[in-house]
């Protein structure tokens, strides 16, 4: 048992331990406090369902996150790509490939002028995002009208919406499948790819990685925009499942999404993190407002435990980074 | 004659309205080990970050190994055999030390996965023959941070000798170390001669200085205000400039 723990896997991997047991224990409190639900498979077909929509820009997250920076745009980003992607695919009639071009561009450029402001412009990102935030969901108000967009006429019964959101085997939801593949990808590019390498020797020490020769602000821009694609990409998996664009679209992504970044075990200070702890993130908080209720607590506690988590989460990651230092 | 590696003519550089280079002119030769030594401020780090490329001159000219050429970024000083080990200890902490030795040139296929493997066993044999890590708390795995200061220098040595460079820039390397680790630092510096390596080296304690560098070179507020050789003064006289040059903002030079 002790050279279990002693192994050089456990010691290298313990924050994602950790964060799975926890995962474990919550998920046991579920299946013990509400049989009838947990035992069945509708509750998580629910989870496959819902999670992918933020847990997808959770995972991209991860890298902005690592850098030590901060992007509060994309639940705006989210809304504007959707709404562009809403009225290509209806102006069209349905022309999926230049809808889904020019949405995913939108949201590489939006990222871009984050990327840009936090770099050549020097603001520091929860500035600049706050400030896109603002400026993304006003140019949806103005385009929008406050109106939505239906594309069920357009999109339902087609073959990208299969791809997209229909069930494999009748059971498995498309999106899911989705997500698990981009984790695994996303997680190889994190720690196997030169940009995740980067990504880390920024987030660590700047002046440092600077002096090693490598690029600072490109590294900084290509995490924002890849995290731009990604939120066009969750807008468009939101989009193909309901079927309807309304104004508000990715507003209610913000905190859950952050939330299983942090969760996850990516640290607040940059230069560490992991995709699969950010991957389980999303399962605690995706699964904490249905395994509350279904435990026969009222709704009123969704967020009050949702915020103890995050704070016991963040404090205690804390804490062991300054053990370490 | 020696051979030359490195000369700067003319070199200015300024930051905003300061100026923090005026009219730097320096060689350096190939096997010779140069020590810049001024008071703080006196324009050594900025001079060291022209040279590796971190910052790029407002005028002058840069030759290296004889052609004249402009380094615009840390990565191609690189390439052309600059190697920098700085004051500020260029190595992230929280990142393994295999990631470090190879950062910002890792070794990656062409679609730019990194080979780590190779780096961990490449990084493996820097420890053990260019540093001579015998320590077995300290892998290719272990975070930087779990390093001692003389430790964490001697993993940027390893990496500027793995990389065969020809000039070492040495920033303040003694600083913040033990006795023995100084001296091990020292000893390298002195090793590169051996190897025909050429080195730049800026410390603040003359007597570390004058062991190791072969010329020095004063420096004071941005020009080069003396340059002696080795056999030419004695480690007193040069105490005796330095705090000349302390009091009076003057070298007396005698011929």
């Amino acid at each position: 048992m002790s050279s279990l723990l002693n192994s050089y896997f456990v010691k290298t991997h313990k924050l994602e331990i950790s964060i799975t047991i926890i995962a474990i224990v919550l998920f046991l409190i579920y299946f013990l406090g509400a049989p009838h639900v947990f035992t069945r498979f509708p509750i998580y077909r629910a989870f496959m369902q819902s999670m992918p929509f933020f847990g997808i820009i959770a995972i991209s997250a991860t890298f902005v996150v690592t850098l030590g920076e901060i992007d509060l745009s994309f639940p705006s980003i989210v809304g504007i790509t959707s709404l562009i992607f809403g009225i290509i695919m209806t102006s069209t009639d349905g022309n999926f490939f230049i809808a889904f071009i020019l949405a995913t561009s939108l949201g590489m450029f939006a990222g871009l002028v984050n990327g840009l402001l936090v770099t050549k412009i020097g603001i520091p990102s929860i500035v600049a995002t706050i400030g896109t935030l603002f400026f993304w969901r006003g140019l949806v108000n103005v385009i929008s009208q406050g109106s939505g967009i239906a594309i069920v006429d357009v999109a339902d019964g087609t073959w990208h919406h299969m791809i997209f959101v229909e069930k494999l085997f009748g059971k498995i939801p498309m999106q899911f499948i989705w997500f698990i593949v981009l984790t695994g990808l996303m997680q190889w590019v994190y720690r196997y790819h030169k940009f995740g390498n980067h990504i880390h020797f920024v987030g660590d020490n700047k002046a440092s990685a600077q002096m090693m020769g490598i690029n600072v602000d490109n590294v900084k821009i290509i995490a924002f925009v890849q995290l731009g694609f990604f939120s066009a990409l969750a807008g468009i998996f939101t989009m193909y499942e309901m079927l309807y664009f309304w104004p508000t679209q990715g507003e209610g992504l913000m905190l859950t999404t952050l939330a299983a970044v942090f969760v996850g075990g990516t640290s607040v200070f940059g230069g560490k993190g992991t995709i699969f702890g950010t991957f389980i993130g999303v399962l605690i908080i995706g699964s904490l407002e249905s395994g509350i209720v279904a435990l026969g607590l009222s709704g009123f506690y969704v967020k009050f435990i949702n915020g103890l988590m995050i704070t016991v989460a963040v404090t205690v990651y804390a804490l062991i980074q300054r053990r370490k230092n | 004659m020696a051979e030359e590696l490195l000369k700067l003519e003319n070199i200015y550089k300024n930051f905003g309205n300061v100026k923090v280079l005026k009219d730097v002119n320096i060689k350096i030769n190939k096997g010779e080990v140069v020590a810049l030594i001024g008071d703080n401020g006196a324009g050594k780090s900025t001079l060291i970050k022209v040279i590796t490329g971190v910052h790029s001159p407002n005028s002058g000219k840069v030759f290296f190994k004889e052609e004249e050429v402009q380094i615009k970024s840390v990565a191609q000083s690189r390439k052309m055999g600059i190697e920098a080990v700085y004051q500020e200890r260029a190595l992230c902490d929280q990142q393994e030390l295999f990631r470090n030795i190879f950062a910002g040139r890792e070794i990656t296929n062409s679609f730019g996965f990194l080979d780590i493997k190779k780096q961990r066993k490449e990084a493996e044999k820097i420890l053990r023959d260019y540093i001579g890590f015998t320590s077995k708390a300290i892998t290719v795995d272990s975070p930087v941070m779990g390093l001692s200061g003389g430790e964490k220098q001697g993993v940027a040595f390893g990496r500027s000798l793995y990389f065969n460079s020809d000039l070492i820039v040495l920033d303040e390397p003694t600083m913040g170390l033990s006795i023995q680790e100084t001296e091990k630092v020292l000893n390298f510096v002195k090793g590169l001669k051996n190897e025909n390596k050429s080195a730049i080296f800026i410390d603040h304690n003359i007597i570390h200085v004058y062991g190791a560098a072969d010329r020095f070179i004063i420096l004071d507020r941005g020009e080069v205000v003396g340059e002696f050789n080795k056999e030419d003064i004695s480690r007193e006289e040069l105490v005796q400039k330095m705090i000349q040059l302390h009091e009076s903002g003057k070298i007396k030079v005698e011929d």
